[in-house]
This record gives structure tokens, C-alpha cells and sequence, in this order.
């Protein structure tokens, strides 16, 4: 099965277990400012909001990058930087629309989210529930989920 | 991992940022945090120096877990001289701060002297140095937090500051960070602006280095993590009501102090719970709590968020400020029942309007709302005119007088200026000293030590004044943690609160968050310190660091001129029963505990600790 991040802002408390994990993971030390999930702070809504790469099908970043630097792995279909290939120019930090590839000044590479190899630390760290790793083709399941059991009620309260 | 090994010595007279290698024997002797920080400071200042005086040093330290993935572990605390007490002061705070200092490469930052002219601490990691702060004095919290992040264009900055009643002079000023998270208590913000010290503010991007046994490290990392998910107060009851779950809890159990302590059970409790929050309003149909919230690392997560009743009365005429309109910081449980029950006030908008502006000017809401309760005492003695007020009805329950004597207090005119005095010194001034509830200087917490012994004795013995967060007997003796004892007896108690106080001393000292030890023991804790830090941190070397630090403290206090006769309570605590309700009848017996738990602690009768202790701690 092909899995996918799944990201529920709803859920998240802004912890940020998942940028220490990220980082301890690639990195081997907890350095939050290395992290390739990201969450943002809504501070006037009081929300807060988990947020990495979606690893497009047609990938920007792929397509953009002039020496091939990025490619599939083909048993997570992650797009996945190769750092002795890249040549830190940025130019895919520019293409993908959503900015969760970007350039890091102590490599001088780019650095994006390659699934930890089908076993993303950030899922595991999450304590919410906030991130999971689930069925990439059921990603929308939890909120059909939740309309489904609305109308359940609704037919309840029709039968009765 | 676990120390830096680097600390930042910034002297403010000078205008120097000088880097210096960490102490390891003391670190290895106190841990870090509160415990290491008062090291310094006992080593470096003169236990009789003015708190307010360049000669008083500050320190912000951050713990060996501060910064990993032990949860809760992102706290740092500021230690110093108070000026509310005279005593030792260490506040905590969690928020994001404590971790950024970390990932900056530094243990601990100490400020020493006093800077000609206002100024902040920028550091980026290596990089630390003074600049101007004309800009940003005169300025709330939250305004100077939004100035340096548009400055620095960097929304990743984390920022402490001091809001306008530290500048003000008011003594029970507060460091608050991530604007809604405080080092609270005993007035460590008024010792900060003393030094016209506005604001320190940090990145940190170097990262904390890996456990050196990393496999170890995370197992018992995961543990503890599994531990607090299981637990139902930290697995559910904080997530879901914050540290507001006790409020109703804490009221029917008879131990629930209202009016400034003239009363035991507040009959608005329901009104201003933690359940209370989660209630629909008329207005808009929506409950007060948008969500709870986590400090850096923390998998309970008891933080509230929260948003006050457009249509209420506190913020109904203020749409131009936008900082009322929007969520921040709603109430925890001290806050609640300091500005609520305390003040008779039962109005949820009204308090989480003051707590709002408690975090926007950086005051400690617990004193604070124990200042204005006596305040409102002696206003309806007659002791307190409305000449005084300035014209405030100043009576108990009344929400508007609370909502106008916050407002006076954050411009510090009038009688805001008398109210940031603190109780002691505002009942002294109205001339009824006993009215303040408070001991060595600092006010109450929201648990009667008449209707729960134990915790009076705390209260008496605390290092930093009246304080719940130094030896948390209210975990054994209403909620059964580890082990319930009797709410009403004095038997066990001297054990008790000794055992409470010097775990607490290490908790705090670690880096973490001490609502963990609602579901962590020492057995829990002591593991991962010990797969964080070099060196053998068995269970018992972490009770015994613990009792070290608590002498030390103690020592201090006393080399400041503290004795046996400051281990005391008002004497409405130990004199005037409570009324009615299920701990009627009952006063403090602080006499028949006192005795004991100087004995245990191995002190001498005038509370000194023995020359045998002092050479058992390694003093
Ligand atoms: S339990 Fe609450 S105060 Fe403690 S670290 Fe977690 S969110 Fe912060």
C-alpha cells in the first residue's frame, strides 16, 4: 500500500515533538530549525497547523531541478534530494507552489521531506494523532467518516 | 546533550556579553535550572543586597532536558533576589523560549549591574549583544514582543520581556514570553526592569547534541511518554480543563479559599470552572475555550487558548485594540480563583479579560488578585475610601472595580500604584497587617491550608513565600497521588511535604514541567535524566540533589535574615475556623507540624540547618 502524511490541524497542540523527531532523524541531534515539518502558530485563532511537503505525483521540484538531483523512491513514491547531486541553486525551492522544499545555508543544498524511508519520524512523535501515516488512496476517509455519521443521525431522526 | 557546557555572563553596567564555560562540579551537585542558577547566585551576590539594586544578579537557566524530546522538556526558569519577599525568587516557564536558548549553545545567561539606559539582549546563537530599547520601554509585553519580531523580520524569534507594571515599579512584575507564558511569581520581572533590562530575545538554530545513549535515552523517553498518555489527570483532565479542572474539584472538598481567605467555598466556583469554559455563550454560541494548547515539547498539553464575550462589558468599547478580539492565554486554575473566588467575582469574561492583560503588561495574576481581594476587605471595613480608589466601588464581587483596578495598575496612577505593592505592604498602609494573606511577603494560592494541612505547612516553609508549586502536597492529600492522606490531619504531614518539596526542587532543576508529576514519580524521572546526562543520576542522587537544593535556598534565606519567626501563617489561618461546608470547624495546626519537620529536615529549632546537614549535602 502507498501511504501518505496525513496533517489534522485540528488536532495539534503545537508541541513540535514532530520538528525535534524530524530533525534528530536527519540530523542526529534536536534542532527544531533543521526540522522539514513545519508548524505554524495562529495565534489570534488559537490554531495551530502541522505542514510539509505533499509529494506531488508530477513533482515541481523534480521537474525543475536542472541536475536531477531529485528523484522517486519508488517503494514510498517520495521525491527525495540527492545531496551529491545537488548543487544548491534553488531553482526548485522557487518552482514547488507549496515552499516546502527549501535551501539550507549550512549544507548549502536543499533539503525537503523524504518520508524517512515509509517510516516518517514525525508520525511517530506526534502525540495527537496530529500527523499519521495512512493509505494514501483514504485520505479524505476520517471527514467522509464524520459526514457519514451525520447522516446516520439525520435518518434517525427521520425514522422516528 | 543535556549541558551546553557554556554560559553567557552580560553585565549590563558595561554593556558586555562575555561567554564562559559552565561549572561542572556545581552542575554535577545541582543539576541545572533552579538549582544550578541559585548556585551562582549564592556564590556571586550578598544575600543582603537590595533585590531592586545593580548589585542583584538575574538569571535566566535553562535544564539538562530543556530543548530534547523528553516531554515538557522546554522549560527555564529566572532566578534572583525578589522584591516582593526579600527571599529567594525562581519562577518557571515553559512556552518555546527555554529551547531556543538552548539551541542558541547557552546554559544559562546571568545579568549583573544596571544598563544607563533601556536596552535588549539579542542572541543569535553565538552571537550576543546589547541594543537599544528607548523604542520598546513604555511599551506592553505583547507590543515590544510584535516590535522585535517585525525588527528582526523573523517570525522564529522567541522573545522574554517585561510589560509596563515592571517599569512602573509595581513588585509583582512577571518575564513573560511567548506572549502568554510567565515566570510568574515573586516579582522577577520588577528585578528585570530594575535593570532596564526590556526584553531578551532568541534564535537558536545550532541544535542540542544527542543523548551519549541514545538507545537507552529514548526508551526511557517513550516511557514516560506512555505514562503520562495513561494517566487520567495528565492523559485527559489537563488536555481537556487545563489546570481549571481542580476548580470544582477543590471547592467541594471544603478547601477552596473566597473573599480573601474570610471564606472557604465560593458559590460562583461553577461559573468560572474549567467545565464552565467549554459552555456555549448567549452571544455568539460559542464556549470561552478555542482549544488547549502545548508548551515546547509537552504531550499533555494543559495550555488554554481562549476569547472573551464580544458583547462583554470589559472589551465591549475597545474594538480598536485587536488584542482583545482574538484568542490568547485563557485561565488556569491559581488565576481563576485568585482574580475569581478571591475577589468574590464569578463573571468568566471579566477574568479572562485581567488575565489577558496580566499577560499583555506581564503581572503575576496570583498576587495580584490576592492584593485587590485585600483591598476590597478593607474598602468594606471603611479602611479604604473611595477617595482612595480614585472613585472604584471596591467591593467584593464587584467585576467592574476588578476590570478598573487592573486598568489603574498597568498605567501605575493612582491607586494602581498602591495596589502594586503587594498585600503585605498595602494592609500595612491601611493599617491592618493581618488582612494580608500571605507569608514572607508573597500571596496565597488557591487551596485553603485550613480545610488541607499540609499545605499550610508548605506554604509556611516555602523558600520563595506562599507558594503551591514548591511542594505540591494537594496531589496526596485531595487527589491520592501517589498515596491520598487525610485532607484534615496533621500526622504524616512534616514527611510529606519534605518529600513533595525536594522532588520538587529537582523537577525544577531538570528542565521539565512539574504537572509531569501528576503521573511521574522519581522512578519515572530519574531515567531519563540519567540517559540525558553524563554521570550516574540514580533515583536517590535525585532526591538527594533535591534536599541540597532546598537547603541551599533555606541557607540563603536565612543568611538574608530570615528565621524560624517568617515559617508562619496570617492568623485568620490559624485562628478563625471556617464557617461551613465539609471542612467547617477547621483551622491550620501548623503548631503540631512545624516542630517535626524541622527535626526531619535536620534543622535546628530557630530553623537553621544543622552543621551535620549542611556537611550530609555537601553545603
Ligand atoms: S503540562 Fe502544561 S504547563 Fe506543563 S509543559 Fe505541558 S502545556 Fe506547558
Amino acid at each position: 500500500m502507498q501511504r501518505s502524511l496525513y496533517l489534522d490541524p485540528a488536532k495539534c497542540t503545537g508541541c513540535l515533538q514532530c520538528e525535534m523527531a524530524c530533525s534528530y532523524e536527519k540530523l542526529g541531534e534536536f534542532n527544531p530549525s533543521r526540522s522539514l515539518i513545519k508548524v505554524f502558530t495562529f495565534h489570534e485563532e488559537g490554531r495551530f497547523a502541522p505542514y510539509t511537503c505533499t509529494q506531488c505525483d508530477d513533482a515541481w521540484c523534480l521537474r525543475a531541478c536542472p541536475v536531477d538531483a531529485i528523484t522517486i523512491n519508488l517503494s514510498t513514491a517520495a521525491k527525495v534530494v540527492n545531496e551529491a547531486k545537488c548543487v544548491g541553486c534553488k531553482v526548485c525551492t522557487i518552482a514547488c507552489p507549496f515552499g516546502t522544499v527549501n535551501y539550507v545555508h549550512e549544507t548549502g543544498k536543499v533539503g525537503k521531506c523524504d518520508l524517512c524511508d515509509g517510516d516518517p519520524a514525525c508520525a511517530r512523535a506526534c502525540p495527537t494523532e496530529a500527523i499519521t501515516f495512512i493509505d494514501a488512496n483514504a485520505t479524505g476517509y476520517e471527514r467522509m467518516r464524520a459526514f457519514a455519521e451525520k447522516s446516520i443521525s439525520a435518518a434517525n431522526a427521520t425514522a422516528s | 546533550m543535556s549541558w551546553t557546557r557554556k554560559i553567557l555572563r552580560v553585565n549590563l553596567t558595561e554593556g558586555t556579553c562575555t561567554p564562559e564555560p559552565l561549572n561542572m562540579q556545581w552542575a554535577n551537585d545541582y543539576l541545572g535550572q533552579r538549582g544550578l542558577a541559585t548556585k551562582y547566585l549564592v556564590e556571586e551576590t550578598d544575600p543582603k543586597v537590595h533585590p531592586l539594586s545593580p548589585e542583584n544578579k538575574l538569571i535566566m537557566a535553562t535544564g539538562p532536558l530543556t530543548g530534547t524530546m523528553v516531554s515538557t522538556g522546554g522549560r527555564y526558569s529566572v532566578i534572583t533576589k525578589g522584591p516582593l519577599t526579600g527571599a529567594i525568587a525562581c519562577s518557571n516557564s515553559g512556552g518555546f523560549l527555554g529551547n531556543e536558548f538552548k539551541n542558541a549553545g547557552w546554559d544559562m545567561i546571568i545579568f549583573e549591574g544596571r544598563s544607563p539606559t533601556p536596552v535588549y539582549l539579542y542572541i543569535e546563537n553565538d552571537l550576543a549583544e546589547l541594543r537599544p530599547a528607548e523604542h520598546l520601554w513604555g511599551k506592553s509585553a505583547w507590543e515590544a514582543d510584535d516590535i522585535l519580531h517585525a525588527d528582526h523580520q523573523d517570525p522564529n524569534l522567541r522573545v522574554a520581556v517585561i510589560g509596563r507594571t515592571s517599569e512602573n515599579g509595581c513588585l509583582f512584575g512577571c518575564v513573560i514570553n511567548d506572549r502568554h507564558r510567565a515566570a510568574g511569581r515573586s516579582g522577577v520581572g520588577t528585578v528585570m526592569a530594575s535593570k532596564h533590562l526590556k526584553a531578551v530575545a532568541v534564535r537558536g538554530t545550532l541544535g542540542v547534541a544527542a543523548p551519549h545513549s541514545s538507545d537507552e535515552f529514548f526508551k526511557a523517553v517513550a516511557d514516560g511518554k506512555e505514562v503520562l498518555a495513561e494517566n487520567p489527570v495528565t492523559g485527559q483532565g489537563l488536555p481537556t480543563y487545563g489546570t481549571q479542572v481542580l476548580m470544582n474539584v477543590i471547592n467541594g472538598v471544603g478547601g477552596l479559599p473566597a473573599r480573601n481567605m474570610r471564606d472557604v467555598g465560593f458559590e460562583g466556583a461553577e461559573n468560572i470552572s474549567g467545565e464552565a469554559m467549554h459552555e456555549p455563550r448567549a452571544s455568539d454560541g460559542k464556549p470561552n475555550l478555542v482549544t488547549n494548547a502545548a508548551c515546547f515539547g509537552c504531550t499533555i498539553a494543559c495550555g488554554r487558548i481562549s476569547t472573551i464575550d464580544k458583547t462583554h462589558f470589559s472589551i465591549r468599547d475597545k474594538a480598536d485594540k485587536p488584542q482583545y478580539q482574538g484568542a490568547s492565554g485563557g485561565l488556569e486554575y491559581e488565576a481563576a480563583w485568585s482574580l475569581g473566588a478571591d475577589t468574590g467575582v464569578d463573571d468568566l469574561d471579566a477574568l479572562t479579560y485581567v488575565n489577558f492583560v496580566c499577560n499583555e503588561d506581564g503581572f503575576d495574576p496570583i498576587s495580584f488578585g490576592c492584593t485587590v481581594a485585600a483591598a476590597m476587605e478593607l474598602f468594606e471595613a471603611g479602611k479604604i475610601t473611595l477617595e482612595d480608589t480614585g472613585g472604584i466601588d471596591l467591593r467584593f464581587g464587584n467585576a467592574e472595580a476588578l476590570v478598573a483596578v487592573t486598568e489603574a495598575l498597568v498605567t501605575g496612577e493612582g491607586f494602581g500604584a498602591v495596589i502594586g505593592m503587594g498585600s503585605k505592604r498595602l494592609c500595612e498602609k491601611y493599617g491592618d497587617a493581618d488582612l494580608s494573606m500571605s507569608v514572607k511577603g508573597l500571596e496565597f494560592p488557591a487551596y485553603d491550608p485550613r480545610g488541607i494541612q499540609g499545605i499550610g505547612l508548605n506554604y509556611a516553609t516555602s523558600n520563595r513565600g506562599a507558594c503551591h508549586v514548591r511542594g505540591y502536597t494537594i496531589a496526596s492529600e485531595i487527589l491520592g497521588i501517589p498515596v491520598k492522606t487525610e485532607q484534615t490531619d496533621t500526622d504524616g504531614k512534616p514527611e510529606l511535604v519534605k518529600a513533595f518539596q525536594d522532588a520538587t526542587a529537582l523537577v525544577d532543576s531538570a528542565g521539565i514541567c512539574l504537572f509531569t508529576t501528576f503521573a511521574w514519580g522519581m522512578e519515572n524521572i530519574a531515567p531519563q535524566i540519567d540517559a540525558a546526562c553524563e554521570g550516574d543520576w540514580s533515583v536517590e542522587r535525585c532526591l538527594e540533589v533535591g534536599e541540597r537544593i532546598w537547603n541551599l535556598e533555606r541557607m540563603y534565606n536565612n543568611a538574608a535574615g530570615f528565621t524560624a519567626d517568617d515559617d508562619k501563617l496570617p492568623k485568620r489561618l490559624l485562628k478563625e475556623a471556617i464557617k461551613s461546608g465539609p471542612t467547617k470547624g477547621q483551622v491550620n495546626r501548623l503548631g503540631e507540624m512545624l516542630p517535626k519537620y524541622y527535626e526531619i529536615r535536620g534543622w535546628t529549632e530557630s530553623g537553621e540547618p544543622t552543621p551535620e546537614t549542611v556537611s550530609r549535602l555537601g553545603l
